[in-house]
């Protein structure tokens, strides 16, 4: 039902026409509006070129999850006219340049059409060959701005913000939003039937993708060494941290850095770029996606098994192999928890919003420090990629970082027989030293082999056997250390139970409602972490059926709860979504209730 | 099983000018073959960070895997050391020294873990101009994993197990200066009168220090016909210079005649000595290098010696401009641009 502050508009445009900053325009001016709004770039692993598409979700609920059916379909590019025309939902609207008049093949009797000469109006306007192709971008925002009601002072604030600096651009640019906003209400009705109304829902909340985010997260959580190998869709985060850190951790005086990003070779030279790092005590990370997880898994390894920390970011991506470099999944997750060879077992988190990017980023560094492991955050391209609505990011002054177990030079000289693999405090977590802190004390051999309790080469089987189950012991430990899960819906009278993770957040909440609305009560809870908690255990022993969401093929987290919880696998039902697309609530609300029906069907 | 320990019994060992002595500097018994040059390169290690009076503690040792990278636990006992993966110690050395430039990094590494699995790593670390002593104790061989022939066997060369080398061979002091290393020398893990010296210069050099070290594999590479073996080396040795390296605070003393010695001044101050040099050898002409270089490999022979320095050259933490304060010393307080800031970047996305 679309309606007011309710309908879903998808931009088709062409990679590289700077359509981008037009149709950011389009959604902040929503955002600023007090709009519930969420935005997705579905793009191709394509520089220039290829088509484009910005989908926007417009939402006074609040349910910032996509939607299927698209209301709008705003046409720029010729290339994908056919499946953009029939993507439209019946009674739907499609804008599209009518300089050149549209073949009859692509007319639908069940939709609205509203052609807008973009080329030519600028074309009469504007005399630069450059201009002309950009403010195309900027003549639709005006057009959509009558069409949707959008406000004008909004708009124009939001150009000045963006040209600041380069004031010259505001006039042409304000011109080219006239061009559209006047041609729509010279040639049609407006505004139309669903449009946008004021609201008060986003104040106080900030609109910022998660590798930005994240990145953040990294800078207040004291990453110093940052190494890194481009890959989409983790670059922009590595972009985000350098930016913010050459303003913020830059000597104004001396020019000097209080970081080092360094541009790897490739994945596995950056992951021991960070394993050397924080072997030594500073603090880093490095950001990937797939491919290079697979690379790292190795040296993921090492890191485990020698109790080095270290952070990695996967924003996932859709796979196996190359994928869909440019499509979002949660494909990754048995990969990271058990990557490398060997039994090992890795601290995963699972941030849903920017907030948590921020927020758990910044704690993988003390977990990471406290357990002496690789701590992953697994992100996803949906999150990394997109702009989400989202409280805004926090940092509470006077935090401080939690280093660990690491021995100073005046608590060496009291320690008598230490050890680097002792688990003195019998909670599987040694003290550790870094390189340089006494001149007698505390230096000991790193090695990835097998070692006893003062890092010393053994095949001895008791020996690999300790060293192995306190490795164990250290993991049950970070059960109790790793971020709770969260929990929604009706506590009391739910019948069933849902899993979920990352960033099925949004439609997962949407899903919630939708099935309480058909008298389907449900509780959810969010995973924010593995290893699995009391709590989450709890919950799956609560219900005699939960249904895990997930994005990606296998079933991934199901298959890790059913390994770690030894979890009768009848009980823990597959919703799945892989088609590289972030997830919908319909979809799950689909595949839950289809699902409740056949088995009351079967049971009756 | 050999012991590479000096054999020093004496009550009053010497001391070096920190009071330490040379068994402050060894390690654990060598598990290696009897022989192995690898136990030779190691006691020329030990001897060479006695005589610079380096402290122990602020030496950093990291390897990779193979024979060769087990030797970190055989020198220098009260050093952190690092055996990483194969062929990736660059790696993690290169984060080790961006998280503090205070220390010495020492690096060792085998034919096989740097010039196949690590060699992507290898010239990238070189290329960044990593500050480090990168020792490549090269026996042409796998040793490790029983004999396969390496990416720096000979062509021709027939290998213990029988069958020829049909591969040309990486000639890693070639690449090194190819790519801009600065300090490039070669030696033999059996002439410790050169090799102590060249130790000693490239841990005083500021910036990427390569040395390839020929080390004889006993058990698999030392077969009349390997130009990694003994004989063959001590027969094609071909010593570019002698050499003296005189640290900091040592008084310098010209008992050399002018027209044989030549010195080179590092950046800490110390020298190094070149003596008996060859006719028109100069360590500072690259070109010169890569010649003599070649017309070596052509009439099989190896030059050992110090073959190039570049006193010019400006290490990875100056290059990216990293502050003096090592970066695991950095507190919140450097770290966390704070709440306020935060504060601003929220109002940024609003
Ligand atoms: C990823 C990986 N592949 C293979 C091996 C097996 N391996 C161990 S040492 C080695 C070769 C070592 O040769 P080199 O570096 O020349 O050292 P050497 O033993 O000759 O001193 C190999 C292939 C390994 N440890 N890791
Ligand atoms: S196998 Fe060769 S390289 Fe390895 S320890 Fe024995 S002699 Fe040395
Ligand atoms: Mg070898």
């Amino acid at each position: 039902m679309s309606g007011i502050n309710d309908f879903v508009i998808r931009f088709a445009n062409v990679n590289g026409t700077g359509s981008a900053s037009a149709n950011f325009l389009f959604a902040k001016t929503l955002f600023r509006m007090g709009i519930p709004v969420s935005p997705k770039n579905i793009f191709p692993s394509n520089i220039q070129g290829l088509p484009t598409w910005y989908e926007v979700r417009v939402c006074d609920k609040g349910y910032l999850g996509r939607r299927e059916g698209i209301d709008l379909m705003v046409c720029v590019n010729p290339q994908s006219l056919e499946k953009d025309v029939a993507s439209v939902k019946d009674g739907g609207y499609f804008l599209y340049d009518s300089t050149k008049p549209l073949h009859t093949e692509f007319l639908r009797s069940d939709i609205h059409y509203l052609p807008v000469p973009l080329m030519s109006l600028c074309n009469e306007n504007f005399t630069d060959a450059r201009q002309k192709q950009l403010f195309k971008n900027m003549v639709y925002v005006g057009a959509l701005a009558v069409l949707l009601n959008l406000d004008f002072e909004v708009i124009a604030q939001l150009v000045g913000e963006q040209f600041k600096g380069k004031e010259k651009l505001i006039q042409p640019n304000i011109l080219a939003l006239n061009l559209g906003a006047d041609y729509v209400r010279k040639h049609f009705d407006f505004p139309l039937s669903f449009h946008a109304e004021k609201r008060n829902l986003t104040h106080g909340k900030i609109m910022i993708d998660g590798n930005t985010a994240a990145a953040l997260g990294a800078l207040y959580g004291g990453a110093t060494v940052v190494p890194w190998y481009p890959i989409t869709p983790s670059t922009s985060l590595v972009d985000a941290f350098t930016e913010y850190a050459e303003q913020y951790r830059v000597d104004p005086e001396t020019g000097r850095k209080n970081f080092a990003v360094i541009q790897a070779e490739d994945e596995l030279a950056a992951m021991g770029m960070v394993i050397g790092a924080m072997w030594n005590g500073a603090r880093a990370f490095t950001a990937t996606s797939g491919p290079g997880l697979s690379l790292m898994n190795e040296f993921l390894g090492l890191a485990y098994f020698a109790e080095i920390p270290a952070v990695l970011i996967d924003v996932q991506r859709a796979g196996p192999s190359t994928g869909m470099p440019t499509r979002t999944q949660q494909s990754d997750v048995l990969l990271a928890a058990y990557a490398s060879h060997g039994d090992t077992k890795n601290v995963l988190l699972f941030p849903s919003t920017p907030d948590e990017c921020f927020e758990l980023t910044a704690t993988a560094f003390d977990l990471a420090e406290d357990l002496q492991t690789p701590v992953i955050v697994m992100s996803d391209l949906d999150l990394g990629m997109n702009d989400h609505i989202s409280e805004p990011l926090h940092w509470q002054n006077g935090r401080t970082y939690n280093r660990g177990k690491v021995l100073s030079a005046e608590e060496l000289e009291q320690t008598k027989g230490w050890g680097r693999y002792l688990d003195v405090d019998h909670d599987g977590v040694p003290y550790r030293t870094i390189p340089g802190t006494h001149p007698q004390k505390g230096s000991y051999f790193t090695r990835g082999s097998s070692h006893d309790e003062y890092s010393r080469y053994t095949e001895d089987a008791d020996t690999y056997v300790r060293i192995m189950d306190r490795l164990l012991l250290k993991f049950h430990k970070a059960a109790t250390l790793v971020p709770e899960p969260e929990f929604y819906g009706d506590d009391v009278s739910a019948e069933f139970g849902i899993i979920y993770f990352g960033t099925t957040h949004h439609a997962a909440m949407e899903a919630l409602d939708m099935l309480s609305a058909v008298d389907l009560t449900a509780y959810a809870m969010r995973l924010k972490a593995f290893p699995f908690s009391q709590k989450v255990r709890q919950f799956t022993e609560r219900f005699d059926k939960i249904y895990v969401i997930e994005q990606n093929r296998d079933a991934q987290m199901r298959t890790l709860l059913i390994n770690e919880l030894e979890i009768h696998p009848e009980r823990l039902i597959k919703v799945l979504n892989y088609d590289g697309t972030p997830i919908t609530a319909d979809l799950i609300v689909h595949k839950i209730s289809s699902d409740i029906h056949s088995s009351t069907l079967i049971r009756s | 099983m050999t012991y590479i320990r000096p054999a020093f019994h004496h009550p009053a060992l010497p001391q070096n000018e920190l009071g330490y002595t040379r068994k402050d500097y060894e390690g654990s018994i060598s598990t290696l073959c009897a022989g192995c040059g690898h136990d030779s390169i190691s006691a020329a290690i030990v001897e060479a960070c006695f005589e610079l009076n380096i402290e122990p503690h602020k030496v950093a040792k990291l390897s990779g895997i193979g024979c060769s990278s087990k030797t970190p636990a055989y020198f220098l006992n009260q050093s952190h050391g690092f055996n990483s993966v194969h062929g990736r110690m660059p790696s993690v050395a290169t984060g080790a020294y961006l998280a503090n430039t205070d220390l010495l990094y020492l690096g060792v590494s085998g034919d096989g873990d740097s010039a196949s699995i690590g060699m992507g790593q290898f010239v990238h670390a070189i290329r960044r101009s990593l500050n480090i002593t990168y020792i490549v104790m090269n026996n042409g061989c796998y040793g490790l994993t029983k004999g396969q022939d390496s990416a720096t066997a000979d062509y021709g060369y027939v290998a213990k197990a029988g069958h020829k080398n049909i591969y040309e061979a990486i000639d890693l002091c070639g690449l090194a200066i190819e790519l801009g290393a600065g300090f490039v020398a070669q030696s033999f893990s059996g002439d410790k009168k050169q090799l102590i010296p060249l130790i000693k210069a490239a841990m005083s050099y500021q910036g990427f220090a390569f040395l390839n070290v020929l080390s004889p594999c006993v058990t698999f590479n030392n077969n009349s016909g390997s130009t990694k073996s003994y004989d063959y080396i001590r027969e094609h040795n071909a010593v570019m210079s002698g050499m003296d390296f005189i640290p900091v605070k040592e008084e310098i003393t010209a008992d050399y005649q002018e027209d044989t010695v030549r010195e080179i001044e590092l950046h800490d101050g110390s020298y190094i000595r070149l003596h008996k040099l060859q006719q028109g050898w100069n360590p500072e002409d690259k070109y010169a290098v890569v010649n003599a270089l070649h017309k070596a490999r052509a009439s099989h022979e190896i030059l050992t010696g110090l073959l190039y320095i570049n006193n010019d050259q400006m290490p990875l933490h100056q290059i990216i401009r990293l502050t003096d304060t090592p970066l695991n010393k950095l507190t919140e307080q450097a770290l966390v641009p704070g709440a306020g800031i935060l504060d601003q970047i929220n109002a940024s996305f609003a």
